[in-house]
Parts: C-alpha cells; structure tokens; sequence
C-alpha cells in the first residue's frame, strides 16, 4: 500500500489556564455548560439513589475492570479467536497513523466515497474524519450532537452529550445553513425532524459504517454498544462492512459482566435506567446485519498507562463523563479548555498519558482536587490520586532541567520544604514574613495586591495580613510558662 | 485525655485565633492540652502540587513529632486527609517499610476536631453561644475524605442563639484547592463566584467551616467585594459565649 496522508487533529494548542481563560469569557457557552450539566447531574442522582446496591456494583465494576488490565493480552488474544471464529476480521494498531492506514486500506478496498459513523471517541482520537477527508472520503456522523459538532465545524466539549455547549437557537442556525433549510423552527421536534431526514437517505445509501465500542466480550469475540437515539443500530446492521475501532481497554471477560455495566453506565452517563438502544453483535450471519465486520484494536499510548501501576486505573474508565458533569472545573470552563478529545476530569488524567506527556502538562494542574470525580465514577477510579502522582511526573522532568530548577515555583517550594523540616526556621520565616509583608498591607489590614506568581490571588480575592502573633508565639507567652508551672512536663 | 495540637502551619501563621479555640473548648471539656512546638506542617502543600520526594521529609518529621501522642487534634480537614489518604503511599514511595508502620501507627490516633468532639469524646453541645446568622460551608476534604456528614452541623444547631442558614450547592469546591487557586488563578475565582453568590443569597453574616484554608479564600472575595459578610472557624464559634479569660 502506499504511503497514506494521515491528518491529525490540532489539540493542545493552548496550556489549560490560558485555553480556559478564553472560554470564561464566553457566557453563553459557560450558561449551557452549567445548565446542561446541572440537568444531567440531577437525574443522575435520582437514578442512582434508586439503587440500594449502587456501591457494591461500583465495587463489581471496578473489580472486573482492574483484573481485565492484569490479564488483558489474555483477553484480548481471547478476543481475538472467538471474533474470527464467528467471522470477524481483527486488526492490531499500535499507534494513531497505524490505525488510520489500516482503516483507510479497509475502506479503498471497499471503493467507499463516504462513511456514516456512530459516535467513536476512539475515531476522534487518532484524528480519523481528517484523515478520511484528507483523503477523499467523506465521515458523516449520525449521532445527533456530533452531527451539530460536524456540521458547526466545532469541536465536542463532552463525550456523551458532545454538543452540551450548544443550545436549541444555535443548533437551528448550524441545521438552517448546513442543511439548507431557511424556514426550520427551533422546537426540539423540528430539529430531530430535520436530522433524522437529512440521515435517513445516508443510512439507506452508504455501505460503509465506522464505530466505536463500549465493551468487547472475550468470551464470544462479540461486541456491545449501547445509545440513545437508534442511529447506532442503522449503522450496526444496514450497511455491509462495518469497521469498530476500539481501544484495548475496552475489553471484559465476559457476556454476563455486562450485567454490571449495563446498570451502572447509562445511570452515570445520562442519568437514564437504561439506555434505549443496547446493541451486541458477534461476527456476521448470511442475510442478517453487515457482510464484513472489522475490528481495529487500538493501542495509541494505552501499553505505557498499563505499565504504570499508579496510573493504571486511569484505563479502567467506562467513558460515561459523570466525572465531567460533577467538576466544579469543567462546570465554569466546559471541554475546549482541556484542549483535548477527552475533558474534564478523565481527560485531565488520560490526555497526558495518551500523549506521554509530551502534550498537556497543564492538565493534571487543572483540578482543585475536590474529589468529586472520584465519589460519582462508577468503576471507582481515584482521579485525585492518578492527578497528583502526574503532578509529580511533571515536576520531576522539570526539575531535570536547567530552567526548571531555577524556576519561581521550584525554589519557592524548595525553599518552603527547607522551612517546613525544623519548627525554629518556620518561626523566624513568619517573623520575617511579617517585616517582609508591610510594603504590602493597605490601611484596611488587607493585602490587595501581590507580585509576580501570587499576583493570580490578588486579581479578584484580598489576604488578610498575617497577626503581630502566631499561635506558637501566643503559646510560648500565654501558656507554656503556666504549664512549666504546675510541673506538666508535657510541653517540649 | 492528653491532647496533643496539630495547629497547621497556616492555622499558626495567620489563623491564631482558631488555635486557642480550640484549646479554649477543649480545656473547658476538661481535658489537658499540649502544644508541641517543634511542630510545622503536613506536607500537603508539597504532595498536592507535585513535590512528592520533598513532601517525605515534612511527614516524616510529623511523625517524629507526634509518635507518642496518645491523641492528636487539628483544626483543618485537609490537613487530616492529607495524612489519611497520602501518607502511607508516600512512605511507600520512599521505600521507607519503618515510616509506614509508624504512620499506620500514629493515624487512628489523629482527628480533626468537629470529628473529634463527635466521636471520639460524644459531645455534640460544648455550651457555646453565639447570637447570629450563620451559614455552613462543608469543605471537600470534609465531605470526601472525612466522611464527616452532618457532624459540624450536629455541633452548630446545639450552639445557643445561633441561626443556622442552609446553603444552595453545599458539596460543591469553593475553588481554592492550595496551589490550584494560583495555578489556575481564573477557573479558581470563576468557581469562588459562585460559592460566594450562594454564601450571600443565605442572607447569614458569618460563613463558617472546619477549613480556614477555604475560609480564607472565601473571604478574600467577601472582603475584596465590600460586603459585611465574615469567615469564622468553627471552632472559635465552640468557643465563644462563655466569658473568662483563658490566658
């Protein structure tokens, strides 16, 4: 085969505090962001506390996923067998370029001219549409908010609800110019209208489809998507060929673990019991569903996660975004920030990994580590924990540098760490701290304005000046000799 | 009991107030309280920003310092959490199998003080009064970590006088999160707008938590905004109402 173009997607463009800076300004979207993700998170509550078992299947889930991780060349060569013995076709790719080449040999073979898609972040990942186009070959998305995406030339801020950054009067404008209908109105109906005819002539005509994946089953080599809207079943089982690209992770045991997932996945995703639509498929069958299926088992960057044992849970994720929708962080900024095809608290801790650190250095920066990700995250991963033990990479590499060492933060927190090893150079830090901060409390008592890196905290908040005394002074004055008094002894 | 303090660096530099509180309520239990000065800090700056090898030696010398205690109290839930969640995986990290039987050791013998009063000691009602509108502020680390549920709030219902407001959003970050507040100094006061927004329409006059790190953030806007609004520890509300002088 000839060398393929392969296009990727422009990410991490900006550092997350500067990205998110640009979308705090933007409040129509910050509006949409927190009133969609307010919607989410109440329904979500609800169904969750209808189960009285809800931690102990958190408990199952997590429990499946981390022993697939342990054994996953196991399951996946098991997936592997029972996929082609049904008939399937497994592909192996090691990387983003590898799996667009093998996608993109798999559609000329075909003569395909276009493909319709059911929503894949996976696809999104390795940068497929751009390859596809770049090539060609025209990706048309069926899943309602990616087609907004698509056809708005945007980008998702979401991985399951991609488009939550847009309300209704955008999502008109978008569907009036891209489908050319100057007289559509803007009820809900009026719009699932226009989609669903605008994708009913592509389902009917195109031949080839191109998937993602929530789970593959080890044990009958068969597969399972679940969604909302039916567009995933037209492209699972009307078109002859169909592609699934998937990430190794994805992989479980077995048909009957789904038993977990099914329960807990469309209750953290959308707040739903159950998602509408629950699809599994294994291989082909003469006269029923695709002629040809293909399975692409996707690498990119998940061997080096698995092999870290701090990290490794972060591939225990089920892409339900319950995570996203619960941070106070992704709440104000939304997903463009992240600058990254995964958001919010999941995509803090997997984009810098995916991408070996290379990109996203900012991201395991951008959580206040409430813990919030970690209490809804329906297969218990402990985001807080991953985000810091990443915190801790970053700042080993640059303190392997020159100009990391000698940068503000390192010597301040050197500094900091020297004061915090002995209680008497602590003490004379603060009495010098109070010498040191005069130039800069107002009348009030108040510090209204700090320099250089401390300058953030004074752009919207004051600082109360430290007192005259601290408490260890107060102690030594007030009690201590009190209690050398009464012979307590207990006073070092 | 003997009660050993925990103050918290910051507590000690610029929230003294809440120190002698709490010795103030527990010394009215009748209990005998010791400060240990060789004390300094928990580590948690250090960890939670990344410095993780230079985190080792200030939770080492936390554990030095307090190994013998028969009971430690400190005024600050992150401060707890940060013992709780991170130190055994930090003495881990160090290879240091001795650290890490010393931490198992040390924690069940470390509390925050809400916690403390609650269950260890089974006070609810220490005798305090405080005549005012107050609303409650549940930081994330005493939600998430602590599992401290409705204790701070068992304690301030039993307080003479005081006129609890429920607050809007309560489980949500008030945007601080240590270095985070400078890190990502926009996205901090963007979410530290809301939480204020939700402290003001409580109509209350003091904000109080078990966390002076967040009051501390929180009134930095209350104040830069000129409102009457004030940030109080809980503890120093325990204290307040019964008038003598404690040194």
């Amino acid at each position: 085969m000839s060398e393929v173009p392969v296009q990727h997607t422009q990410w991490n463009a900006l550092d997350f505090p500067d990205a998110a800076k640009v979308l705090l300004e933007d409040s129509q979207t910050r509006k949409n962001v927190q009133h969609a993700t307010n919607v989410i998170q109440g329904k979500r509550n609800k169904v969750v506390a209808e189960l009285p078992d809800w931690e102990d299947l958190r408990e199952a889930g997590a429990r499946v996923k981390a022993h697939t991780l342990r054994h996953l060349d196991y399951y996946l060569t098991k997936f592997e067998e029972n996929c082609v013995r049904a008939g399937g076709h497994v592909h192996w790719a090691s990387d983003a370029a590898e799996a667009n080449r093998i996608i993109l040999g798999l559609l000329r073979r075909h003569e395909a001219r276009e493909v319709i898609k059911i929503k894949t972040m996976t696809s999104e990942e390795i940068g497929l549409n751009a390859t596809l186009e770049a090539n060609g070959i025209r990706p048309i998305e069926t899943d309602l908010a990616e087609l907004i995406i698509q056809l708005g030339k945007d980008r998702p801020s979401h991985f399951v609800v991609p488009a939550l950054h847009k309300n209704r009067q955008q999502v008109r404008e978008i569907f009036q110019r891209e489908m050319h209908l100057p007289e559509l109105g803007d009820k809900p109906e009026d719009l699932a209208t226009a989609a669903r005819t605008y994708l009913r002539e592509k389902y009917l005509r195109i031949k080839v489809a191109i998937s993602g994946g929530n789970f593959l089953l080890a044990d009958t080599g068969g597969m399972c998507i679940v969604e909302s809207e039916g567009n995933g079943r037209m492209c699972l089982t009307l078109p002859d060929v169909l592609i699934s690209i998937v990430g190794i992770e994805k992989v479980i045991p077995s048909f009957r673990d789904l038993d977990i997932f099914l329960q807990t996945l469309p209750r953290s995703a959308t707040g739903e019991r159950m998602n509408p639509y629950n699809s599994t498929w294994t291989g082909v069958h003469p006269g029923d569903g695709p002629k040809e299926f293909h399975v692409v088992l996707l690498d990119n960057g998940r061997s080096p996660i698995l092999a870290d044992k701090e990290a490794r849970q972060t591939l225990q994720c089920i892409r339900c975004a319950a995570c996203l929708n619960v941070c106070p962080v992704y709440h104000q900024t939304g997903g463009h920030a992240y600058e990254s095809v995964y958001a919010g608290p999941i995509g803090a801790i997997l984009t810098p990994q995916l991408h070996s650190m290379e990109e996203g250095r900012s991201l395991p920066y951008a959580s206040s580590l409430c813990g919030a990700c970690y209490e809804v995250c329906p297969v218990k991963i402990n985001i807080p924990e991953v985000l810091i033990h990443l915190r801790g990479k970053v700042v080993r590499e640059d303190q392997a540098t020159l100009a990391g060492k000698f940068s503000l933060w390192n010597i301040g927190m050197q500094a900091a760490a020297f004061l915090f090893k002995d209680a008497g150079r602590l003490s004379m830090a603060e009495h010098m701290g109070l010498v040191g901060q005069k130039a800069l409390v107002s009348k009030n008592g108040f510090i209204e304005w700090m320099p250089g890196m401390l300058s953030g905290w004074t752009q919207t908040r004051d600082l109360k000046a430290m007192p005259a005394q601290s408490f260890r002074d107060w102690w030594a004055k007030e009690k201590a000799p009190h209690a050398k008094s009464a012979d307590d002894g207990g006073v070092r | 009991m003997r009660i050993s303090l925990f103050i918290t660096c910051y507590n000690d530099a610029l929230f003294p107030e809440t120190g002698k509180a709490v010795v103030r309520v527990l010394e009215k239990l009748g209990h005998s309280i010791e400060f240990r000065t060789e004390q300094t800090c928990c580590g948690q700056m250090h960890w939670n920003t990344g410095y993780l090898r230079e985190a080792v030696p200030i939770i080492r010398h936390f554990v030095k310092v307090y190994q013998d205690a028969e009971m430690v109290v400190v005024p600050s839930s992150s401060c707890v959490a940060m013992m709780r969640d991170h130190y055994v995986k930090a003495a881990e990290m160090d290879g240091d199998a001795k650290l890490v039987a010393d931490i198992e050791a040390l924690l069940p013998r470390v509390y925050e003080f809400s916690e403390f009063l609650v269950r260890k000691l089974g006070v609810e009602d220490v005798g305090a009064a405080y005549p005012h509108k107050v609303t409650y502020h549940a930081s994330c680390h005493s939600m998430r970590s602590l599992h401290l549920g409705d204790i701070p709030i068992r304690l301030l219902k039993n307080v003479r006088g005081l006129d609890l407001q429920p607050i809007q959003n309560m489980q949500e970050c008030c945007g601080f999160g240590g270095t985070f507040s400078i890190k990502n100094a926009d996205v901090s006061s963007a979410m530290l707008s809301d939480k204020v927004r939700n402290v003001l329409n409580t109509g209350a006059e003091i904000c109080t938590a078990v966390d002076n790190s967040c009051l501390m953030h929180l009134y930095g806007s209350l104040h830069r905004q000129r409102t009457f609004v004030k940030t109080v520890h809980l503890a120093e509300i325990l204290a307040s109402g019964y008038a003598e002088a404690q040194g």
